[in-house]
């Protein structure tokens, strides 16, 4: 890298984060703040929104996450665009009912009376002995719900592009954050002031090739694009396309990308059965089967509960080694 | 019957003009919800009806009392027994009527049916399928009116059966600490399906838990609409004063079966008795006497009343009978917003 590279201006992000939710809020006065510990700002996204937007507008949520969820859901149905921070994806399962039956399901239902702009923000806290009640990565049992929308940025331009996108979309949008990313590996660089918005459904390829396409989620785009570096001393070239949005996928991306290199890879920290993977690999072997010259081939973690000791922990998620394999595997076929 | 009604003299909220039309304007929802859902009784029967149905016949005075307490600018949510809470709350019968029935012109489009009936238009944001699931839902929108600095409320219907889902109580104390404007309205019937209330719930009266959230809790007769009104426009009142919510509990009948047409094996409550109901604690019965020993109206008047009634739903069958299936295709809309954010 270069000295001026180093020295330009980077985006981290809970920056990312607190500035779309700044944006937005100071554009709408009709989009609120709710999350546990969001005034004292413990979780560090919220910094000055309490100060900038008043307490009628930034709250506190009792731990109540069903209740939480459905207050949302109410409160965007009577005219509000609320953005909940939920804090650790895991919490996700206590208010299941509320996100599949009220949230997902209203305007259906309804027959298209409902709308409902509201956004959730839930970090994947994995990799950090976290174990088993905090390590979850639950997006694609949500994939599996349709009426909500679904980001999962792996850079904090993209995050702050999409969560702002996101607050100003008229559907639920949940906004799973790789808290992998959150430090060095997810800094971007800094985009001017202004609206940097980053439209729904559409994925960004990192990096361009033409012997593989590699898909990656999250933290598994970081890996993808290292694997790819590392490949490229082989003289292997390869494609990495990251979704940036799981619902609505950008499929014409992924599906021209693969016909065009025949092999692909798709790296995933979801749970191996019924991951997003899973879904990537099942259309792309549907719609690009005579183009394919080897195995879709799925990184993800293994099904298991996340244990606890280092020891146990780090083996059972995607690593920069497990996608180098799946490349020559698919390389192979 | 309630304590401090006399039932031999007419209250005098109800002795001027307004007072007058308030009490006909209740007989006649309360002859809207009677009336509907008899017609749905002969559509089963006739096996016109795709799906069954929780049918609020007994129920009557408690959905109407609360629902007049509100105006169609205040929101509501319900539960799957799920006719009464939007026509109480002022929606049309035509598209309630098409709704149940599955046809394009239904109030969800074919897509909700019998315990999913919403209609915005009037405030009323959905019942709900789920027990207890709405709860939270009408605690956020009591939320939004609460910062919009509008003075509506949030009416909350769930039975006794949902007061033990922990929604409930996520949503009572949410509401409580933020002083949300949401009445939680729990319309008792004393069974959930086949169990009884007395064995599934800690206390005599579900009011009583509104002290551990620092709300008011009352219980009235749900037999009595002008009772049921009367606590329901007390909380109404405190709601838009922004001193917070409340929780008024209705002591009522379900007539019917759980579900229209449900069989239970074993036996758990006493046919008889559920019999003898419709001569002792019917409350549309119980409120036509009333209205006629106070002289506020009389026999043909109010025949000309369930005459005009009976013509709406009337109509609204016909309305629904003749309306035309939804299109293959309408499976596939109202999933998403057309929201397109570019960059
Ligand atoms: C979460 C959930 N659990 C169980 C059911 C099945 N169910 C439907 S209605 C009902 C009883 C509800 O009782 P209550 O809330 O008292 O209402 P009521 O039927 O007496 O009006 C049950 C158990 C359901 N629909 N949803």
């Amino acid at each position: 890298m270069t000295a001026t590279t180093t020295r330009a201006k980077q985006l981290g992000f809970l920056q990312a984060i607190n500035r779309a939710q700044t944006e937005e809020m100071t554009r709408d006065e009709r989009v609120v703040l709710m999350g546990q510990d969001l005034r004292a700002n413990v979780f560090g996204a919220a910094a000055g929104a309490l100060e900038t937007f008043g307490p009628s507008r930034v709250r506190d949520l009792p731990l109540a996450e069903a209740g939480s969820i459905g207050v949302a859901a109410g409160a965007a149905m009577a005219g509000l665009r609320p953005v909940v921070d939920l804090t650790v994806a895991s919490f996700v399962f206590g208010a299941m009912d509320q996100f599949v039956s009220q949230l997902a399901k209203a305007r259906y239902m309804f027959g298209g009376q409902a709308t409902l702009p509201v956004v959730v923000r839930a970090a994947l806290y994995y990799h950090g002995g976290t174990a088993g009640h905090h390590a979850d990565r639950p997006y694609p049992m949500f994939m599996n719900v349709p009426g909500l929308k679904i980001i999962l940025p792996s850079t904090a331009p993209d995050l702050l592009g999409l969560l702002k996108s996101a607050i100003r979309d008229d559907n639920p949008v949940l906004c799973f954050e790789d808290a992998n990313l959150w430090g060095r590996k997810g800094r971007g660089p800094l985009p001017e002031a202004g609206d940097h918005l980053v439209p729904l459904g559409s994925a960004a390829v990192r990096q361009t090739g033409t012997d593989v396409t590699v898909i990656g989620i999250g933290l598994g785009c970081y890996l993808a694009v290292e694997a790819a570096r590392a490949l490229a001393g082989e003289g292997i070239s390869v494609e990495v396309i990251d979704p940036r949005t799981l619902v609505p996928m950008d499929w014409p991306t992924i599906l021209e990308s693969v016909s065009r290199t025949g092999r692909c890879v798709v790296v995933d920290p979801a749970n191996r059965t019924c991951s997003a993977a899973s879904e990537i690999a099942a259309r792309v072997a549907e719609d690009c089967f005579t183009d394919l010259r080897g195995p879709v081939v799925r990184v993800t973690t293994d099904d298991v509960h996340v244990p606890f000791s280092p020891a146990l922990e780090k083996q059972i998620y995607p690593t920069q080694d497990k996608v180098i394999a799946a490349v020559r595997r698919a390389l192979a076929g | 019957m309630t304590e401090g009604t006399d039932p031999a003299a007419l209250p005098d909220e109800f002795a001027g003009p307004d007072g007058h039309t308030l009490a006909l304007e209740m007989m006649r929802r309360m002859l809207r919800v009677r009336l509907f859902e008899e017609a749905t009784i002969a559509l089963f029967h006739a096996g016109e009806l795709p799906a069954m149905v929780h049918l609020s016949i007994g129920q009557e005075a408690a959905v109407v009392g609360a629902c007049v307490a509100t105006t169609t600018a205040d929101y509501m949510t319900g539960n799957h027994r799920s006719h009464g809470h939007p026509i109480a709350k002022g929606a049309g019968l035509g598209a309630l009527m098409a709704e149940l029935l599955g046809k394009a012109t239904g109030v969800c489009g074919g897509k909700g049916g019998s315990m999913h009936l919403a209609d915005f238009s009037v405030g009323s944001l959905g019942e709900s399928g789920i027990v207890g699931s709405a709860i939270p839902v009408a605690t956020g929108a009591g939320l939004a009116a609460q910062v919009r600095g509008s003075d509506q409320v949030a009416l909350c219907f769930f039975g006794d059966g949902a007061a033990n889902e922990g929604v409930l109580h996520e949503s009572m104390n949410i509401a409580a600490i933020w002083k949300l404007p949401v009445i939680y309205f729990c319309e008792n019937n004393g069974y959930a399906v086949s169990v009884r209330a007395s064995e599934s719930i800690s206390v005599p009266d579900i009011a009583t838990r509104a002290a551990g959230y620092s709300m008011p809790g009352v219980v009235v007769d749900g037999q009595d609409v002008l009772d049921v009104y009367r606590a329901t426009r007390d909380a109404v009142a405190r709601a838009r004063a922004g001193d917070g919510p409340s929780l008024v509990e209705a002591k009522t009948y379900r007539f019917h079966e759980h579900a229209y047409g449900l069989v239970v094996p074993q036996p758990y409550r006493d046919q008889a008795t559920v019999d003898s109901w419709f001569d002792t604690v019917d409350p549309i019965t119980l409120f036509h006497h009333r209205l006629l020993g106070w002289g506020a109206a009389g026999e043909d008047e109010l025949r000309a009343l369930r005459d005009a009634v009976q013509s709406e739903v009337d109509a609204a069958v016909e309305f629904a009978r003749e309306s035309p299936l939804p299109p293959p295709e309408a499976a596939y809309t109202d999933l998403y917003a057309p929201s397109e954010v570019t960059a």
